[in-house]
């Protein structure tokens, strides 16, 4: 880990401040960014820990139905508060199926949101990225290339995003809060991520100083919680990241779909808002028919940026899978394995 | 730039000078402290053996950084057990075998008791493998080690109920 300078202001504005200074980062959890610091792929020179800002840690319902989440706030806490998880049971399923309890417990929702790809050669400073190097070069094309994108991803980069929390955010219409040394500003989290193109060194639109300060779910959002799944396809049963993963929210009345919320993940570098799919769902009847139609949708444009075609069928089976899901309704209790494949419980899927 | 640090382990308030802000807390805990009972087995979050309790969560210890935890009350294996008594969990990881090398088994101990205070498996094996998939034991104690957990978590709860 490089030597770096620890800085840890008091109020938003002096961390605003530190955090504009040219090789700056902040630190709330550290899950993400002291791995990567220990392994050369992140090396600030100034640590702005944001852990004692007064004002981001609230879990709170608005007036108008909505919810607003602080950007301090842990993972766990947030899949635990019980108005939240009953509102938003999609978002909280997504947050117990990703990492270990330990990290869930230090993790921010913030900082869930700005985690780094997961792709090895991202991971591996010897190794050609153009998303730690500018211009180096990408060595995952032409490498172990089973995980990358299948939407989205340019010639430049073929790395997915890893969050399990972005993906139902992103179906619900969340909107990032931020401030910045130029005051404060708000945009929709499904834009918030930006896909590689020519420049994948840019991950988000967030300039330099810039800092979450929360997430705002809509109103209209919680009218899904009846019917609200996420599922997650991994090699692992747990404490693993998703090959492919789905958030589906129904609006369903009479056996017939009044609105539908799809997205994907670990199909592109962001979370995969599938719009056409839901337009294809409004007015249908909830049957399978309708969600293979609705699936094939979701990946339509879907190529294999490498050894990863089979992404393109698991990411359709899944997609209607969780439709399915989602129609039968939001269980009463968290499943013992959050987002799973695993759908029977009397079947042990743990060693 | 030396930076204080007021932070209590196992009961005891300490104030500790960090000379360098790259301290973790397993390293603090280990090097500083000489409490080497938590373990460093990957140093990346990834295994869980250096399982400890900050402020009553359990956190890996070694994705903390000392400097960030000012204020805070670190609970480790050292401090689980009353003088000469085991702590229920401890107690259950001996009479279910739940560890052969005992590598892990500090951070799979202060795991369980983390997980057991977040109070949401309900004695669930299923729901207690998950809880614990943040511990990795590569001598494959995981039948043991979930038999112990709740096993001491049904002894907690009733030693609570009979307690009210």
């Amino acid at each position: 880990m490089n030597r770096f300078d620890y800085l840890r202001p008091a109020t938003l504005d002096e961390a605003l401040a530190a955090g504009a200074r040219p090789g700056a980062m902040y630190l709330a959890g550290g899950t993400n960014l002291l791995d990567l610091m220990k392994i050369g792929v992140m090396a600030p020179g100034t640590v702005v820990d944001i852990t004692r800002l007064p004002g981001l840690t609230g879990i709170e319902p608005l007036e108008d139905g909505g919810y607003r989440i602080g950007a301090l706030v842990r993972n766990a806490a947030l899949a635990r508060d019980p108005g939240f998880a009953a509102a938003f049971p999609m978002v909280a399923e997504a947050l117990l199926s990703g990492a270990s309890g330990q990290i869930r417990n230090a993790a921010t929702v913030a900082g869930n949101l700005l985690q780094r790809t997961r792709c090895a050669y991202f991971a591996d400073p010897a190794s050609a990225c153009n998303r730690r190097e500018p211009g180096a070069g990408c060595d995952a094309r032409g490498g172990d290339s089973r995980g990358a994108a299948i939407l989205g991803w340019s010639e430049a980069c073929i790395a997915t995003n890893p969050s399990d929390l972005a993906v139902p955010l992103a179906a619900l219409d969340a909107v990032v809060e931020i401030a910045g040394p130029a005051g404060r500003r708000e945009m929709p989290l499904a834009e918030f991520h930006r896909l590689p193109g020519a420049t994948p060194e840019i991950e988000t639109d967030l300039v330099p100083g810039e800092m979450i300060t929360g997430i705002r779910l809509p109103a209209r959002s919680a009218a899904f919680q009846a019917n609200a799944r996420y599922l997650k396809l991994r090699e692992r049963t747990s404490f693993a990241f998703a090959l492919v993963s789905a958030a589906a929210a129904l609006e369903i009345t009479g056996g017939t779909i009044q609105a539908a919320r799809l997205a994907l993940g670990g199909v592109a570098a962001r979370p995969w808002r599938a719009h056409e799919a839901e337009a294809l769902l409004t007015g249908q009847p909830a049957s399978s028919d309708v969600f293979a139609r609705a699936a094939a949708a979701a990946v339509e444009g879907a190529r294999a940026a490498g050894e990863n075609a089979h992404k393109i069928d698991l990411a359709k089976r899944i997609a209607a899978r969780v439709l399915a899901q989602a129609a039968q309704g939001t269980p009463a209790r968290m499943p013992a394995l959050p987002a799973s494949v695993f759908a029977e419980p009397e079947v042990p899927a743990h060693a | 730039m030396t930076l204080s640090l007021s932070i209590t382990v196992n009961g005891a308030p300490r104030q500790i000078a960090l000379d360098d802000p790259r301290t973790t807390l397993l390293d603090l805990l280990r090097e500083r402290m000489d409490l080497t009972g938590t373990k460093k087995g990957c140093d990346r979050g990834q295994c869980g053996a250096c399982t400890v309790l900050v402020d009553g969560q359990r956190m890996n210890a070694c994705l903390c950084l000392a400097a960030s935890l000012d204020g805070a009350e670190i609970t480790t294996i050292e401090g689980l057990a009353q003088g000469e008594t085991l702590h229920p969990v401890q107690e259950a990881f001996i009479v279910h075998d739940g560890f052969q090398c005992g590598f892990c088994t500090p951070g799979q101990i202060m795991s369980a008791v983390g997980l057991i205070a977040e109070g949401e498996t309900s004695g669930d094996p299923e729901r207690i493998r998950e809880g614990m998939s943040g511990n990795i034991c590569r001598c494959a104690a995981y039948g043991g080690i979930t038999a112990a957990v709740r096993d001491a978590q049904a002894r907690m709860a009733a030693s609570r109920e009979a307690a009210e």
